[in-house]
């Protein structure tokens, strides 16, 4: 069974749409923590979705993305909450948030244009750091991001008096706060999924495998590569702009601690692991990379609790252990991820790597 | 066609290439030769604008091409086929092929350039669903040349088509080399295999150090005792 042609199909999309409508329903059985964990997930999705266009489709190795997700926070937290004491509509701060990561992406992008591979990802590491100690310090003289306290009762999203924080009763359904959200997230992530697909067979979609590929033939054949590789760059911001955003609203609080390395790490880590360039890779990848932590947080200690009768290790330390355990496992056996993309799996196969 | 004049190239204080002055006339197979590390493909870098140059001036067809960007190059009639021929490995012969004509927009005319490339080189027809990264070295390059020629350039750029190539395939490339340029193509050749260069091409340059120490016809530097010492290996 190929489950790219399954997904591709009427029947295909049927169900997974019933199962995406029944999922946060399901996940609330075992408490609405799980509902929160689903949202975390799809948004990790999206993250991912956005990097890919970087990594998978121009071949940049960024590792500071985490600093366009935390611009869009940011500028979600200091718009929409009694910080300032601003109160803006979502289809207002929205659009900033996407507008000012993409700014920040150019603003990446330009110096590194001449930089590849080791040295890109050494660059846009520092990037990365750079964004967080000035939301840490950004405190004093004037009090713009509350430093290291963060911003605290950010507005959730609303869209005129619909709000989703907060149970509401829709069709006799109790949909509790985090369905709402992710609902809401599963909409942007459908979005930024077909954007992905057209992306990728179009013009620029092909200028942007070439510039992987080769740069200085595809400089040979006509392509724009400083341009193109901007345009990567703003459009992967975009969207961790945009997934900032609905974090901050989603969260109500915001401190630069969520923006550390080990964040972009976690994402690239996602698009590498299930599959770079390949987007139901990426999405799989997501996924587990965000679900697994947490089935090991909860799983972890009952387990040991059944096998040997009493704790023998933290499960916490313990959670990560399994986790980095898996990381290369996938990494020694499934090299091109655990769901390339046809193309790479064939190249694996004829170059008998 | 292409005039070159006073071509300077530096990397920091190394100079690579020191003010040289050539020309290629339309329709003319022109080489350049030399030892490795004379600046031959420094040369062709700048002309094609990969690389800055740090003065001179370079002409096509009339027009001031000097301070172009790379990409606009192409658009100019120059097609590079790149050192160590820079194929697009992920990519299948026919996307690679596809790329070429990257800077068009008709498709039927795509096709029948397709056809002319497969005229010229029947095997990457035969290698068409194939990786470019997975082709022998030989079938690399004539992909590169292939890929060029997609551009539907007025002139080719080839640098050093015959590294790293066996000698049989060697003579393959450079059979299709004379073959493009029979129908009408102009070429600037770049070759340390000099004898080889200069049995394809109407004019040859010898470059030292940076600079041009001879030029004149092909036929000539082939028979000039000094080129035969130094290049010939006579």
């Amino acid at each position: 069974m190929n489950f790219g042609h399954f997904f591709r199909s009427t029947v295909g999309i049927a169900t997974l749409a019933a199962l995406l409508v029944a999922l946060p329903f399901v996940a609330a059985m075992g408490g609405q923590a799980w509902v929160r964990i689903l949202d975390f997930a799809i948004l990790y999705v999206f993250l991912a979705l956005g990097l890919n266009i970087v990594v998978g489709l121009a071949g940049l190795l960024d590792l500071g993305y985490i600093a366009f997700y935390a611009v869009g926070a940011y500028t979600w937290a200091l718009l929409a909450s009694p910080h300032f004491g601003l109160h803006w509509p979502i289809w207002a701060i929205l659009p900033i948030g996407a507008g000012l990561a993409c700014l920040a992406g150019v603003v990446l992008g330009s110096p590194t244009l001449k930089l590849r591979g080791d040295y890109l990802a050494i660059v846009t590491l520092g990037f990365g750091e750079i964004v967080r100690i000035f939301l840490n310090n950004l405190n004093a003289p004037f009090n713009i991001t509350n430093g290291p306290q963060g911003i605290t009762l950010i507005d959730p999203v609303s869209f005129g008096a619909f709000q989703f924080s907060g149970t509401t009763q829709i069709l006799g359904f109790a949909v509790s706060g985090p369905q709402k959200y992710y609902f809401l997230l599963v909409a942007l992530a459908i979005l930024v999924v077909i954007i992905n697909l057209r992306l990728q067979n179009s013009r620029i979609g092909r200028a942007w495998q070439a510039i992987r590929e080769d740069e200085i033939a595809a400089k040979a054949i006509g392509i724009n590569t400083r341009n193109l590789k901007l345009l990567a760059f703003a459009m992967g911001a975009s969207f961790g702009g945009v997934a900032g955003g609905i974090f901050s609203a989603m969260q109500g609080f915001v401190s630069p601690e969520s923006f550390s390395l080990i964040e972009s790490i976690m994402i690239l880590a996602m698009v590498v692991l299930g599959g770079m360039g390949h987007i139901p890779g990426v999405i799989l990848g997501a996924v587990l990379l965000t679900v697994l932590p947490e089935v090991l947080r909860y799983g972890v200690g009952p387990l040991q609790m059944a096998l040997f009768g009493k704790m023998l290790a933290d499960p916490e330390s313990l959670r990560m252990l399994v986790f980095g355990l898996a990381l290369v496992l996938v990494m020694r056996f499934k090299p091109a991820g655990l769901w390339p993309s046809p193309e790479r799996q064939r190249e694996l196969q004829e170059t008998g790597k | 066609m292409l005039e070159v004049t006073g071509l300077h190239v530096a990397y920091g204080g190394i100079q690579a290439v020191r003010s040289i002055t050539f020309h290629v006339n339309e329709g003319e197979t022109v080489a350049l030769i030399g030892a490795n590390g004379a600046g031959k493909t420094s040369t062709l870098k700048a002309i094609a604008r990969v690389l800055d140059a740090v003065g001179g001036d370079v002409h096509f067809c009339g027009e001031k091409i000097g301070k172009l960007a790379p990409h606009d190059i192409i658009r100019k009639g120059i097609a590079l086929v790149p050192e160590g021929r820079g194929v697009f490995p992920r990519l299948t012969v026919l996307e690679n092929l596809h790329m070429g004509a990257f800077i068009r927009n008709a498709t039927v005319d795509v096709e029948k350039d397709l056809k002319m490339v497969y005229g010229y080189f029947p095997r990457l027809k035969e290698r068409e669903s194939q990786l470019a990264g997975t082709l022998s070295g030989g079938e690399q390059q004539m992909l590169a040349i292939g890929r060029a020629l997609m551009s539907r350039p007025k002139m080719l750029l080839l640098d050093e088509p015959s590294m790293g190539l066996a000698p049989i395939m060697v003579q393959k490339i450079f059979e299709v080399v004379r073959a493009v340029a029979a129908d009408g193509m102009t070429i600037l050749l770049i070759e340390q295999n000099a004898k080889l260069a200069l049995q394809s091409s109407q004019r040859g340059y010898v470059m030292e150090s940076g600079e041009i120490t001879f030029n004149g016809e092909s036929a000539m530097l082939l028979d000039d005792p000094k080129v035969r010492a130094a290049y010939l290996g006579e």
